[in-house]
């Protein structure tokens, strides 16, 4: 189980619009459900798996090998052992059993961000996902409302386009002007902000998003939270935050949400995106910011 | 064909540091990286970056302590560089909004870290170095700074001269990894390589699979020496199954090392009777290891790093991310057992040898951050001291390619008729490429002396790639690049790694022989331009087996103990005769090695080799 903790810091006002009333936490709820879904599959009896193979099903495409060119899935029985991840089990199949089987990874822990895969039908990193926890045979498939380059490979240009739209990047100018003098930030804002700042860019909210696969310039849950990132920060001044908050409350910004939580649901990094979303509606609210 | 003033190759800190100092010193700066940069593997830095602060510490006492650290193989002007620049960097860093964690008065948090006299390790939680990546990340975009990302670099485009001393480099050559297109990348004043760590020469590394040395390789072969590569470091407190590190910030918040007898061993044996586990790496990483050796290993294997006694709360606040990586990559909850250790490749000293304003002896061309070796870290890093030395060095080697001014370096680079030659010993094979490659591609430059203007090298560059990967595709059979790779990756564990024996190091040299034999008959599989990791691949193996074979040179030359570097032959420091760097030359495809003497002579004081006890 995750010991992940979600703190909610005490600074949380009652939420001001409808969907958000009544239920005390719905973020918490969500969380909840997603640690008991977490702790059920880990419950599958490792020794089920130990010492047999794994049996995937990976999904292969590319645009020009004939054979390929057609979507198929193709099958790998890779050998199993203790703590193997399904990333893993995808290098092993690639360079045991085809070369050409082709997708994106790295660091192998977590914080690059490149392998979110579709996996037995939901989003995600394929080296932070157990073996051991999935139902056999694994379907591993590229995320879904992205483009196909090959194989696993997606297009993440449009994701990338939507991160550089809200301004990434610290706008304070007016800085401290003592010799190596930082500027000064609470504990309890670096503590508001910190989960935000834990995005590693993978995509996977993005993919799980209905409205994002309806609306193409929809901002998107990766994007309105790395410009929460900076909103909340205390060290920005009033007017870049109201700034920040004019470019996330236009016509494809915040307003789009519709707080189906599967963000929420899908980010590796235990973001609780829906609730950012949600607090910066009710920034915008409080600053009579016209809405949509 | 592109054209910019500077090009950055690489987009880890170091890369995206110097492209941000290039740009304010007014160039037109391009980075072409293989990854996008928020995946490259600054994002895995965990504990923190070495800067002199606070009351109490000084830039004097952090460049003496990284002296120390060095086993006294850090040059001293570049040392003091890294210790006087890095408060001002790390202050750039917040003012850039980097969330660093905070004290109660606002400031930035800083914590003890192994082998440092001060707690002057600041830090961002447990995933500092993410922070730092997208923060630099971040000004980059907010500069519009142009980024090739997924453009693998495959080979530099460098003049000819016999001499490299009197050779420029000109650009690169790239290859679009998502259209199989390539193409030619001029630089006008100035190529920067940032390419990050040769981890994966080793089987178990905390290194991510793109840290292949390319940089490294192409640096090498056209004629830049390779400096210290024997100084591997070994971190010891890696998670036994996947390589994954567990930061030296558990112990530096008071996690402790238990052997299967549940002693404390690092005291109990007497490896470090003063600092116990904060110890530096390699006297922790050997102590785990003898333990092991010793049958006290738990499951003959690892040992336990135990964090419970210091409550869930703190364990939280300071390091919560470790309590993610031992579940998700071990299955172990650090909050109700001790977590299994070992040690692991972590980090590579030595690198592309460069003066303290990051430049080569090649013109034109740059290295920065871990490819580089300036050399901060000698024959052994302290924890915190890479990511500041990414910054630093980042910066100058952006603004001095750029055309900025540094002054006159003190730190020499290049062969010259001065330098000691090595030549008592005997190798088992012959190392090098040696006419092992099919045609006489295995070099940027020649030494053919052929002249060219800028256009014509970067032209020749690009056909002599354009013609490799047509010979890689079109070969049918043949030998794959995994194959390869993992027959070195375990050579080099099994015999180069933190025990080193000569008999062990030459049957890795031999091992690499055979890697570079069969390497001659390898082909890609895939017969696609679209997304070719395969042919990546097969590209990074090569630079893998260039990069081990000096690592395995300079191992087996220096028979001496000296920081992470041990030798069962001669178990001890030897200052007589080793206070030097170890520098191999490509020299065409014949390696050959040599000597530079250590620069101990600082700005105002020379710093006296002491014994380094813990
Ligand atoms: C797990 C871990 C924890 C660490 N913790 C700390 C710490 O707490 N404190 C500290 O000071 N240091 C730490 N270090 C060390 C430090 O993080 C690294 O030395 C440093 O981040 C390397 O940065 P870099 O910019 O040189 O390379 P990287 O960040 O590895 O970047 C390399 C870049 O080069 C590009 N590249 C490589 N080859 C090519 C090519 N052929 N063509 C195009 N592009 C290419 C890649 O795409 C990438 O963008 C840690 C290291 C690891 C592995
Ligand atoms: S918010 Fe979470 S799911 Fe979305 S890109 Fe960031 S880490 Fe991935
Ligand atoms: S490989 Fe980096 S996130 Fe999975």
């Amino acid at each position: 189980m995750s010991t992940q903790q979600q703190e909610q810091p005490d600074t949380q006002e009652a939420p001001a619009d409808p969907e958000m009333k009544g239920a005390e936490s719905p973020q918490q709820e969500r969380l909840e459900k997603k640690e008991q879904g977490l702790a059920e599959a880990e419950s599958v009896d490792e020794s089920d798996v130990e010492g047999e193979s794994v049996h995937l099903k990976v999904f292969r495409y590319d645009p020009e090998v004939s054979g390929k060119q057609e979507p198929r899935f193709d099958e790998f029985h890779v050998p199993f052992e203790k703590g193997m991840t399904v990333l893993d089990a995808l290098i092993f199949a690639r360079d045991e059993f085809d070369s050409s089987l082709t997708f994106r990874h790295s660091c192998r822990q977590a914080i690059c961000g490149s392998d979110a895969f579709f996996i037995n039908g939901s989003q995600r990193l394929g080296c932070k996902t157990q073996i051991s926890a999935l139902q056999q045979p694994i379907r591993v498939e590229p995320l879904p409302h992205q483009e196909v380059v090959k194989d696993l490979v997606v297009d993440m240009d449009h994701f990338y386009d939507q991160m550089h739209a809200v301004e990434p990047y610290f706008q304070q100018e007016d800085l401290p002007e003592g010799e190596l003098e930082e500027q000064r930030q609470d504990r309890e804002n670096r503590e508001k902000v910190k989960m935000s700042t834990r995005c590693i860019w993978c995509g996977a909210c993005m993919s799980s998003c209905n409205i994002a696969a309806g609306d193409n310039q929809y901002l998107g849950p990766a994007a309105i939270n790395k410009a929460y990132k900076f909103a909340m920060d205390e060290r920005e001044d009033e007017e870049i935050k109201e700034h920040r908050l004019r470019i996330l409350e236009q016509e494809h910004g915040v307003w789009r949400c519709q707080t189906q939580f599967s963000c929420t649901e899908v980010c590796p990094k235990d973001i609780p995106l829906t609730e950012h979303i949600q607090e910066l509606k009710r920034e915008a609210v409080k600053k009579n910011l016209k809405f949509w | 064909m592109y054209e910019h003033d500077v090009i950055v190759v690489g987009a880890g800190g170091a890369g995206l540091r110097a492209a941000v100092a290039a740009h304010e010193a007014g160039a037109d700066v391009a980075m072409v990286t293989k990854l996008h940069p928020v995946r490259s593997h600054t994002g895995a830095a965990e504990g923190g970056i070495n800067a002199a602060l606070r009351e109490g510490d000084d830039w004097e006492l952090h460049a003496y302590d990284t002296m120390k650290g060095s086993d006294y193989l850090g040059d001293a002007p570049a040392v003091e560089t890294l210790a006087q620049d890095a408060p001002e960097e790390t202050i750039s860093l917040e003012h850039w909004g980097m969330p660093f964690s905070r004290e109660d008065d606002g400031r930035v948090s800083q914590r003890p870290f192994g082998g440092l006299s001060f707690p002057r390790t600041t830090y961002a939680g447990a995933e500092t170095g993410h922070h730092l990546l997208h923060t630099m990340y971040e000004q980059v975009v907010k500069r519009g700074i142009q980024v090739y990302d997924e453009w693998y670099v495959m080979n530099l485009a460098t003049s000819d001269e016999p001499d490299p001393n009197d050779r420029t480099c000109h650009g690169v050559v790239a290859y679009d990894v998502q259209s199989g297109t390539v193409e030619g990348f001029k630089a006008n004043d100035g190529v920067i390589l940032a390419t990050g760590g040769p981890g994966q020469a080793f089987d178990h590394t905390t290194n991510a699979v793109s840290c292949t040395g390319d940089g490294h390789a192409m640096a090498y072969r056209a004629g830049v020496p390779l400096e210290d590569m024997e100084f591997i470091q070994f971190h010891p407190t890696t998670l036994p199954s996947t390589g994954v590190l567990l930061s030296e910030g558990v112990r530096g918040e008071g996690g402790i090392l238990y052997n299967d007898e549940g002693e404390r061993f690092m005291f109990e044996y007497g490896y470090a009777n003063n600092d116990g586990e904060l110890a530096s790496r390699d006297v922790v990483a050997r102590a785990e290891l003898t333990e092991v050796s010793e049958g006290r290993g738990v499951e003959d294997e690892y040992v336990h790093l135990d964090m419970r006694h210091l409550g869930e709360e703190r364990i939280i606040d300071r390091l919560e991310n470790i309590l993610h990586l031992a579940e998700d990559f071990e299955g172990a909850d650090g909050l109700v057992e001790p977590m299994p250790v070992k040690p692991g490749q972590h980090y590579a000293m030595g690198g592309i040898e460069t003066d303290e304003n990051g430049a080569t002896c090649v013109d034109g061309l740059y290295a920065a951050g871990e490819c580089a070796c300036v050399s901060v870290h000698g024959a052994n890093r302290l924890g915190g001291n890479a990511l500041p030395e990414l910054i630093v060095f980042g910066k100058r080697a952006g603004y001095h390619a750029a055309g900025g001014d540094l002054g006159e370096a003190e730190i020499d680079t290049g062969y010259t008729d001065s330098v000691e030659d090595e030549d008592d010993t005997e190798f088992p094979v012959q190392p090098g490429s040696a006419g092992l490659e099919p045609t006489g591609d295995d070099v940027a430059a020649d030494g053919s002396g052929q002249v060219a203007d800028a256009n014509g090298v970067l032209e020749r560059a690009v056909e002599t790639e354009s013609e490799r990967i047509d010979r890689l595709m079109n070969k049918d059979d043949g030998v794959q690049h995994a194959e390869i790779r993992s027959k070195l990756q375990k050579a080099m564990t099994d015999y180069v790694n933190v025990f080193r024996t000569e008999e062990g190091i030459k049957q890795a040299l031999e091992v690499i022989r055979e890697c570079r034999e069969e390497y001659r008959d390898v082909y890609v599989a895939d017969p696609s331009t679209t997304f070719n990791t395969d042919l990546q691949m097969t590209y990074e193996t090569r630079n893998l087996i260039d990069v081990a074979e000096t690592i395995a040179l300079g191992a087996l030359v220096r028979n001496e103990f000296r920081g992470a570097h041990w030798r069962q032959e001669n178990q001890i420091r030897d200052d007589e005769n080793w206070l030097k760097h170890t520098l191999v030359s490509w020299n065409g495809g014949k390696p050959s090695i040599w000597y530079r003497p250590v620069l101990l002579e600082g700005e105002d004081k020379t710093y006296e080799p002491k014994e380094r006890s813990y």
